[in-house]
């Protein structure tokens, strides 16, 4: 039977087991969602206040399942609205598909209203884009845009559909297989390799363990916590990868990084071997890089090969999915008869104790002064046994998130890392609440990024979604005046925020429960009462101290071992 | 160093395009690039010339092997390989000296005149780029109206070879 591009649309949607999508209509996609109003029952559309919450929605949602995130957005400003949250998916290799409306082919390069070229706007932040110029073509091409966000290094796929494309007709088949004589990531590790990691491993006197995003992408988190058991070696986390391995096990020496710990840091700073998972050496990892690790062979995992001696040149590289060489370590080591060297570990361990004597988190929460945000932080984590999504945007709060919140289990710690995108956080909370709607999600917030989608809260309204916004509100875009306290002698260029709106009152007037909190001895309290309603958003707005600072902090230029504690 | 490569792509729209931005978005260098459709009308074969460190000419060549529409790449400076590149030359040879002189320094460089007027010779050239120099330099002392070349291509020598 002969179907319209509209109906093939929602039938290869159906086809990929697609349940819900983020969008916004417009012109060009009319056909798109009188066909989606049609199959309500199979599709669940979520319509945002602005194409960049639907793209953040979608990664959201994909970050929490792993499955790929789908949003639909109009042809010309719905589609450049959209390029933000395209642009974070490619850096955090969040699997997505997103759909765009184009003009009708015969306008196309003619300036038609409403056009752009996002295909040609995109290109350099997608994994790849299409075009669809002919109907016969739209359901392989959709079939290949799933196929390519979903494996190997995960990304960002969009499929441009010129509006009379959704309304010619062809006869449907939907491939159940592809293959593409152009790409075929490479899943399994090089035996040879794997054998020589193991090598290095049971050689290695100060060996670490630094992994990353690849850990949960991949869904290796259980994989990963029994190699990291058999070896005995400390484990570091990447702010992708918190999650990627329990924080509360005694092999965890905590996040790295610019705002990592003092003994994560100093022991990939001193070891002899850094076992690279499923991470990618991001400048905000490794400092300094004339300063990297200046001791240690380097072994990397990843499955995508231009990650691999990019920024730091490796001894062993393996090129696969992390999961299934993580399988093929464990299988070479348990057929070892050689253990890692139990003496020297020892005496690592004890090193690295040392390093955490400096307790290099500690705060200290004066019960009649400001609240501190990492108080807030730790306060919830324990309200929520830990258990929580947490999401983020970005800046201090962000930072605090990631150290005080200590992550047990992988997809629940959903921030925008690579590209560190403002706004991204209150979206992203809705992709993780349509995915999973009875579990609680929160939103770690500051005063400055909440209002870069702050219009989301209409959608939460909608779909009923009971998000809990956990908004640190210090009247300063404190990450921006941290730098500017350390680097520009407290010149606070315009990283004053003088006009904030009343949020308890913004958080009303959209529907929902705001909360007003600013005395330490309220904080606990007041998350236990919002978070007991269950089916409200509440607006929690934290009134904290105003100048505090994210410690440790390794400043630019210098190398992991040079940490600025307080 | 100078490295020649080659890569085989899809012959879809846009994929030069992801090829060029590529080297723009990350700050490698083009010297030449020619593309056409290869005896398969499916693929196209893109030579690229570009200099950089082993390191960066390593990451070039991964970076293009992860575009979705690049089937093949060969990093032509691995082989012992042939390099050619072609430049049409346009000559004023208004004085009768001028005539004579350039038809024979064409000949010397086993050029071809394709075309005269009573004012230029168009001379066609193929060779390697450093002959290709060399002729524009014998030149100088003529009218050079305007210089054409190819940019280079390149095909590795005996087995070797880039195909699907």
């Amino acid at each position: 039977m002969e179907l319209t591009g509209a109906e093939i649309f929602v039938e290869c949607l159906k086809e990929e087991g697609v349940d819900t999508i983020f969008g916004y209509p417009g012109g060009a996609v009319l056909f798109l969602y009188d066909e989606l109003y049609k199959q309500q029952d199979n599709i669940n559309h979520i319509l945002v206040r602005h194409e960049q919450g639907a793209v953040h929605a979608a990664e959201g949602y994909a970050k929490a399942t792993n499955k790929p995130g789908v949003a639909l957005v109009t042809s010309g400003p719905g589609a450049t609205n959209a390029v933000t949250g395209i642009a974070d998916a490619y850096m955090d290799s969040v699997p997505l598909v997103v759909f765009t409306g184009q003009v009708p082919r015969h306008l196309i390069g003619n300036d038609a209203f409403q056009e752009v070229d996002i295909v040609g706007i995109t290109r350099p932040c997608v994994k790849h884009n299409f075009l669809v110029t002919d109907v016969n073509e739209l359901a392989m091409t959709i079939k290949k845009a799933f196929y390519i966000a979903s494996t190997g290094r995960p990304g960002p796929v969009l499929v441009d559909i010129p509006k009379d494309i959704t309304t010619a007709r062809c006869e449907f088949h939907y491939p159940a297989e592809i293959t593409m004589r152009s790409y075929n990531p490479t899943v399994k590790g090089n035996k040879r390799q794997v054998r020589r990691a193991i090598d290095l491993m049971l050689e290695s006197k100060r060996p670490i363990l630094y992994t990353g995003g690849g850990v949960v992408l991949s869904g290796a988190a259980h994989q990963l916590t029994e190699l990291t058991k058999e070896l005995g070696f400390p484990i570091t986390n990447t702010l992708m990868g918190l999650g990627g391995y329990p924080s509360m096990d005694k092999q965890f020496v905590g996040m790295l990084g610019m705002h990592g710990t003092y003994e994560a840091n100093n022991a990939m700073h001193h070891s002899d071997l850094v076992i690279a998972i499923g991470s990618r050496f991001d400048d905000r990892v490794t400092g300094n890089i004339e300063k990297f690790c200046p001791y240690a062979k380097i072994i990397h995992v990843d499955i995508d090969p231009a990650s691999i001696s990019k920024n730091v040149k490796v001894d062993v590289p393996i090129v696969g999915d992390v999961k299934s060489v993580i399988l093929d370590m464990l299988e070479e080591l348990r057929a070892r008869t050689e253990r890692p060297d139990a003496a020297a570990l020892a005496d690592w361990w004890k090193q690295i104790a040392e390093w955490q004597g400096m307790d290099c988190l500690k705060y200290n929460q004066d019960m009649n002064a400001a609240i501190k945000a990492q108080f807030v932080v730790e306060k919830l984590w324990e309200a929520t046994n830990g258990d929580a999504y947490i999401t983020s945007d970005v800046g201090q709060h962000q930072m605090w998130a990631a150290q005080y919140y200590k992550f047990s289990q992988p997809n629940r710690w959903i921030n925008s890392g690579g590209l560190g995108t403002m706004g991204f956080g209150l979206p992203a909370a809705m992709g993780v609440q349509m995915a999973f709607p009875e579990e609680t999600v929160a939103c770690i917030t500051g005063d400055g990024s909440i209002q870069m989608c702050i219009q989301e809260l209409a959608t939460c309204l909608q779909y009923h979604m009971p998000i809990k916004v956990i908004s640190l509100n210090n009247g300063y875009l404190g990450m921006v005046r941290q730098w500017q306290e350390f680097f520009y002698q407290k010149r606070y260029a315009m990283s004053y925020m003088e006009a904030l709106p009343d949020f308890v009152k913004l958080a009303e007037a959209y529907g929902h429960v705001g909360m007003r909190i600013d005395k330490p001895g309220d904080v606990e309290g007041a998350l236990k009462e919002a978070l007991a309603m269950k089916d409200r958003l509440v607006f929690m707005d934290f009134i904290t101290e105003r100048e505090n600072n994210v410690f440790p902090m390794i400043p630019a230029g210098a190398g992991q071992n040079e940490m600025i504690l307080v | 160093m100078r490295h020649v490569i080659s890569i085989l792509m899809e012959n879809e729209a846009g994929a030069l395009s992801r090829v060029a931005g590529l080297f723009s978005a990350r700050g490698y260098n083009i010297e030449s690039l020619t593309v056409a459709p290869t005896d398969d009308a499916t693929l196209s074969r893109l030579t690229l010339v570009t200099r950089g460190s082993e390191e960066i000419v390593e990451q070039i060549v991964k970076q293009l092997n992860k575009l979705i529409d690049v089937v093949k790449v060969m990093d032509l400076a691995q082989y012992s390989h042939i390099e050619r590149e072609m430049m049409l030359v346009k000559v004023g040879v208004d004085k009768s000296a001028a005539c004579e002189a350039v038809k024979r320094l064409s000949d010397i460089f086993r050029g071809n005149i394709v075309d005269v007027s009573d004012k230029t010779y168009t001379i066609e050239l193929t060779g390697e780029r450093s002959k290709l120099d060399a002729f524009v330099n014998a030149l100088k002392e003529y009218r050079i109206i305007e210089v054409v070349r190819s940019g280079s291509m390149g095909i590795a020598r005996g087995e070797a070879s880039l195909h699907v």
